[in-house]
Parts: C-alpha cells; sequence; structure tokens
C-alpha cells in the first residue's frame, strides 16, 4: 500500500489552479486528507447536546415486497421532456448529478421512446427470425430463458446525448439535463450468434433489420458482423427482469454503439442482404457536416468524459478549501486508458484517479482532488481510451458538423466556477 | 502418413465443435412464410418487400388532407410536427430545413415509415393503397414526381430522391477525425 508521510508534499500541486496528487485518492491518501483537516466544513460551529430520534423508540415498518427509497429522496427524479402534444414521442434525462458511482438505478435510467411505452404482455410476445435464414424461427419468452447468457457491466448512450451543448449559448442546466441520456447497467441476455446459427445465415445475409414492438416499430439496420460478435438480447437489468420503459420483455443490446440501434420491444430480425435505410437511419441518427452532406452508419460512441460535481447548481457552498472533483468516462471502443482534468480551462492538465477497475465500454468513475482558493476556476476533463483515442473540444467538432448535428457530441464539458460564491455554471471555453 | 488413432479423435471431435463454444437449446420454432408475412413490413430500397396496390396523386390528397394535415399542416409544412415538404437548397445553409423532399435518400423509406408509423395515433391502420397514394402526394409536393404519376410496387424503387448522393457511409470505414477535417 502507497504510504504517505504527513507533510505539505503530499498536497503538491501537479497542475495549475490547485489540482493536487490523484495519489490523494489512492490507499491511505483520503483518509490522511481528512485526518489533516483540510476539507472545508464549517469548523466553527459547535455541535449542542445529542438527541435520541423517535425511530429508535419505536419498531420500524414491516418487510415488503418490493422496494421502495426512503421518502427523503423522493425528490430525485428523471427531468422528463418530450413533443409537446403527442403522447410517447421525446426522452427523459437521468438526474447524472443526484448520482455516485457507476451503475444507473433502473427507475432513473433515461427514456427516449418513438411512440410511448408499450404494455406487452410476455406470454404473448414473439422473437421471429427470418429473411436469409435457412430455417425462419419464432421464440417465445420461455424458449428463451432457457439458453445460455452472458452478464456484462456497459454502458448505453443515446447518439442524441449532450445535443444541448450544440446550441449556440450554453444552457444552465444540472449535468443530467446536458449529459444525461447515458446510463451503465449490468446487462444480462442471450447471446444473439446462438439463435442466428440455430436459424441458420445465408452468406450474403450482411445485415439485419432489428424492429421493435412498439406503436412506431421502430427499427434500425444491425451490421451482421456486430450482431455474432457481441450483441444480445437483453432479458434482465441489474439482475431484475426489463423495465417496461426498456424494452420490456426483450431489447437487443449493442456494446459500445448509439443507443437507438439496441431497439427495444424486440419483436424481429430479418437477415437481409443490404441496410433497409429506415427513417430512424436516414431522416434521423445521421450526422449533418458543414458541407450538407451527412455521415450515417456512425455506430460506435466515441471516447467521452463528464464531470459530474461540481457542476450546474453542485456550487462550491462552503468557501475556499479541498473539494473533490469527480465524473464518468466511457468509450465504445474499449476500456478508459486515463482521464485528465484541468483547473484552468486547459492550460494545464492533471492525470485523475480512477476507481475501480476500468471496465470495457462501461462508466469508469474519475476523482480528482482540488484546492480551490476562492478565485475564479475553469474546470474540465479529457478522456483517453485503450486505442489512444483523446475527447475532443466542442470546437474541434463545430468545425466539422457546425452547431448543427445533434448527434455524437463527445466534447470536453467546461464548468466555470465564479469567484468568491463558487457558483457553477456551464460555458462554451 | 502416420496418426495415432488418438490425435485422430481429439481433431474430430474440435471440428464438431461449434465456433463459439456455446450451443443453443434449439427451442426455436419453424414458422412458414405465408404465417409471419403479417409482421414482414419493412421494405427495402430495392423496392422488396412493396406489397401489390397503387395509389395516385390525387388520392394521397384526400387522405392526407383526413388523416395527416392536422400534424403536418398543408401540403406537408406549418403544422406542430415534422415538416415534410420544403427545403431544398438549404442544406448547406447554416438553417438547414432537413424533409422528405430535400433530405430523405430513398423513396422506399417513406411508404416503410408511414405504413408502419403513421398516423401517429393509429399506426398500421392504413391500407397498402393509401400508403401508395400518401407516398405520390409527399413526392409530388416535394416536386419529385409528376401530378399524374402513379406509386406501385414497380414504380417507387424507380424514383431518384434528390438527396441520394448526400450521405457518406461511416461504417465499415469509419474515418477518423483528421480525415472528416479534409472532407
Ligand atoms: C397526431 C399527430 C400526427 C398525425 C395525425 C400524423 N403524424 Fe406524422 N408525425 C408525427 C410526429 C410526432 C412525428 C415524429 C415522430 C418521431 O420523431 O418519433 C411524425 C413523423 C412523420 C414523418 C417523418 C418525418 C421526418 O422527417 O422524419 C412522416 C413522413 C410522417 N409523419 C407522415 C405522416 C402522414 C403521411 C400522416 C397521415 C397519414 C401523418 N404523418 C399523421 C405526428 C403526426
Amino acid at each position: 500500500m502507497t504510504q504517505f508521510k504527513d507533510n505539505d508534499s503530499d498536497l503538491q500541486q501537479v497542475a495549475g489552479n490547485g489540482l493536487l496528487h490523484r495519489r490523494l485518492f489512492l490507499g491511505r491518501g483520503a483518509a490522511m486528507l481528512g485526518g489533516l483537516g483540510l476539507f472545508s466544513a464549517s469548523a466553527s460551529a459547535q455541535q449542542g447536546p445529542l438527541q435520541i430520534p423517535q425511530w429508535m423508540l419505536e419498531p420500524g415498518a414491516h418487510m415488503s415486497g418490493y422496494g421502495q427509497r426512503s421518502q427523503y429522496e423522493e425528490g430525485v427524479q428523471r427531468i422528463v421532456g418530450g413533443a409537446p402534444g403527442v403522447s410517447g414521442s421525446g426522452v427523459s434525462f437521468t438526474p447524472l448529478q443526484n448520482l455516485h458511482g457507476t451503475i444507473t438505478p433502473n427507475s432513473l435510467h433515461f427514456e427516449r421512446h418513438h411512440s410511448g411505452v408499450p404494455n406487452i404482455n410476455p406470454e404473448e410476445h414473439r422473437l421471429l427470425i427470418h429473411g436469409l435464414v435457412s430455417r425462419p424461427l419464432v421464440f417465445s419468452m420461455d424458449d428463451l430463458m432457457r439458453y445460455p447468457t452472458v452478464t456484462r457491466i456497459q454502458f448505453l448512450e443515446c447518439s442524441g446525448n449532450s445535443f444541448n451543448n450544440m446550441l449556440p449559448e450554453a444552457q444552465q442546466a444540472p449535468v443530467g439535463v446536458l449529459h444525461g441520456l447515458m446510463s451503465c447497467s449490468e446487462w444480462t441476455g442471450v447471446p444473439l450468434s446462438i439463435l442466428m446459427d440455430e436459424a441458420g445465415v445465408e452468406p450474403e445475409g450482411d445485415w439485419v433489420l432489428a424492429e421493435g414492438a412498439d406503436a412506431a416499430a421502430m427499427s434500425r439496420s444491425i451490421p451482421m458482423e456486430k450482431i455474432m460478435d457481441d450483441a444480445i438480447i437483453a432479458l434482465y437489468q441489474n439482475g431484475e427482469r426489463l423495465r417496461p420503459e426498456n424494452g420490456y420483455p426483450m431489447r437487443l443490446f449493442l456494446p459500445g454503439w448509439e443507443g437507438n440501434m439496441a431497439v427495444k420491444w424486440l419483436r424481429r430480425l430479418k437477415v437481409n442482404r443490404d441496410p433497409t435505410m429506415t427513417r430512424d437511419e436516414t431522416s434521423h441518427y445521421t450526422d449533418v457536416l458543414l458541407d450538407g452532406r451527412a455521415r450515417m452508419f456512425t455506430y460506435p460512441m466515441a471516447v467521452k468524459s463528464v464531470i459530474t460535481s461540481p457542476s450546474t447548481g453542485l456550487n462550491l457552498n462552503s468557501g475556499p478549501g479541498i473539494y473533490e472533483i469527480t465524473g464518468l468516462a466511457w468509450s465504445g471502443a474499449g476500456r478508459i486508458r486515463r482521464v485528465e482534468v484541468s483547473a484552468d480551462g486547459g492550460a494545464s492538465w492533471a492525470e485523475a484517479a480512477i476507481s475501480g477497475p476500468a471496465l470495457d465500454k462501461s462508466f469508469t468513475r474519475f476523482r480528482m482532488a482540488w484546492r480551490w482558493n476562492g478565485g475564479p476556476a475553469t474546470l474540465k476533463s479529457r478522456a483517453i481510451d485503450e486505442t489512444g483515442a483523446v475527447q475532443p473540444t466542442r470546437d474541434e467538432l463545430v468545425s466539422i458538423h457546425g452547431e448543427r448535428s445533434n448527434y455524437h457530441n463527445n466534447s470536453i464539458q467546461t464548468w466555470h466556477v465564479a469567484e468568491n460564491s463558487g457558483e457553477v455554471s456551464n460555458v462554451y471555453a | 502418413m502416420f496418426m495415432p488413432k488418438k490425435l485422430v479423435i481429439v481433431l474430430f471431435v474440435f471440428a464438431t465443435m461449434p465456433s463459439n463454444a456455446q450451443e443453443g437449446a434449439g427451442l426455436g420454432t419453424p414458422i412458414s412464410q405465408q404465417n409471419l408475412a403479417p409482421w414482414d413490413i419493412s421494405i427495402q430500397p430495392n423496392g422488396d418487400g412493396l406489397p401489390p396496390g397503387s395509389g395516385s396523386v390525387e388520392a394521397g390528397e384526400a387522405v392526407y388532407m383526413q388523416k395527416c394535415i392536422a400534424c403536418h399542416g398543408v401540403e406537408g409544412s406549418g403544422g406542430p410536427y415534422d415538416q415534410l415538404v420544403g427545403g431544398q437548397g438549404t442544406l448547406e445553409q447554416l438553417q438547414q430545413v432537413r424533409t422528405v423532399g430535400s433530405f430523405w435518400p430513398y423513396a422506399s423509406t417513406i411508404f416503410d415509415y408511414i405504413r408502419r408509423a403513421m398516423p401517429f395515433e393509429n399506426p398500421q391502420s392504413l391500407t397498402n393503397d393509401e400508403v401508395y397514394a400518401l407516398t405520390a402526394y409527399l413526392l409530388f409536393e416535394n416536386g419529385i414526381i409528376d401530378e399524374d404519376d402513379v406509386m406501385n410496387s414497380e414504380t417507387l424503387p424507380e424514383v431518384e430522391m434528390p438527396n441520394e448522393e448526400g450521405f457518406i457511409l461511416a461504417y465499415p470505414t469509419d474515418k477518423s477525425m483528421e480525415e472528416m477535417n479534409e472532407i
């Protein structure tokens, strides 16, 4: 285990404007930070006599069949948006500002529906595999539940995530509204390669149309290469059966690829020679370029990170002192190799500590100790994945797409911390 | 060539193992083309999947006035939801108007999408003739076909959309940021 000397060299500044060495968050470092009394608690106030609380003086509630969170946490909600007037076309955002760790609770998982959440009876639901196969097959839920499964902890990100940060003016909204069309869950399901082998894919079957059983019959074309590589029919999310809004009773899950392709309420897979060119892979989910053309089939979600605290609304209220900067990093290309943080607007960078293992195509939590001197600060994080890909700046993306492309915005988020007040705002800088 | 008996057996076992080492339970129920047809609603750009039937611009206008105009506006624009007509020539401008006429690369997608998803409150309620007619109407309003053209499984795949060349395929040959900068 790393040893620390009880002296100031451990609080060595490693980058501009007060960023401290990441070893403060490794091993005993955090304990030492506390021991040195450097966290800025309100040191002056005196605690009065401690009371015996009422909940210790009588037995608590009975056991329950399905758990609920504390009534004091009910304010933590998805932020619901959507097309006014028609039901079910729109989004709700994961409130990233209220969450920690890397797993998204099922009840707070973001939503994107094109025509509402269908109420599917699993006994009547069927999965059809047909097209260029030697044996068209139908599977019931009971059938699928008997196949071997795989379990992986992986992120799911809407390709429209962070679209707010492509608006001409930086929006002052919580980090969940700016970046909350993403989640990370433990997904359990049947490898699709097994079912495809059973149906017998013909040699020219290079594409698979995946279609949902919702009122939009939402559909996307998926390359057979991905289907046979690591695609699953997801049945469980964080240990329980999928929620209706996440595709109950089954959804497609394509690790690292844009969320829209992970077709929910999956009912049909048709093997084709060519892509179908559905509305949601032509009219939408294509990335407009400056010259007016658009990139199509931009599948992997590129390397990205975001500081979740401090962020809009999570201000530095207790004055100058030591704070934790924390956030999430992920990449559709694999593992996160490194996350760097800057407190001086990108003039200097320091490596953040990574909490836990950096899993493949999964959220990775990073942390950085920072001594805020009460002056203005501009915070950024920048992720680098195992392929060496580096998260771009907003300017770099705008130079390719203008401010018109709503999709695949993986650019660096910048937070400005105001002098003295410690109020945090979203800025383009 | 000399080969010990044991080795031959081992090789045989390996050769018959499925490639991904996980085997299915074989529980899928076979289904005939006829029985799966009610679900087989997708249309390929070359017209594969288009059903029998046909529709004229005039017939399409009549259905549009009844079932679409409230949400998509008079002649496909000015309604509360997606603009369906116009926008040609705007793709290079900062304010793009992306519609069926200005942006969509294939006419097959119009039929496919209207049949599966529209009208919004009653999807899959239109007859094939009505979908052909609505497709004809939207193509005509966008200046892509003539007023007396009729859409059916022969004519629809022949329609050339103005923006068909406006797309760059990122898969399977994804380009790096630098390459994108050079476009
Ligand atoms: C109740 C309102 C409503 C009615 C009625 C309606 N639509 Fe729509 N339409 C929508 C909405 C909302 C969307 C966008 C859905 C989404 O994005 O998921 C849409 C999208 C579309 C699109 C895709 C537009 C694009 O650029 O991607 C087409 C084409 C379309 N509708 C055609 C029709 C036709 C034809 C009819 C009549 C048969 C019709 N709609 C009736 C609400 C409506």
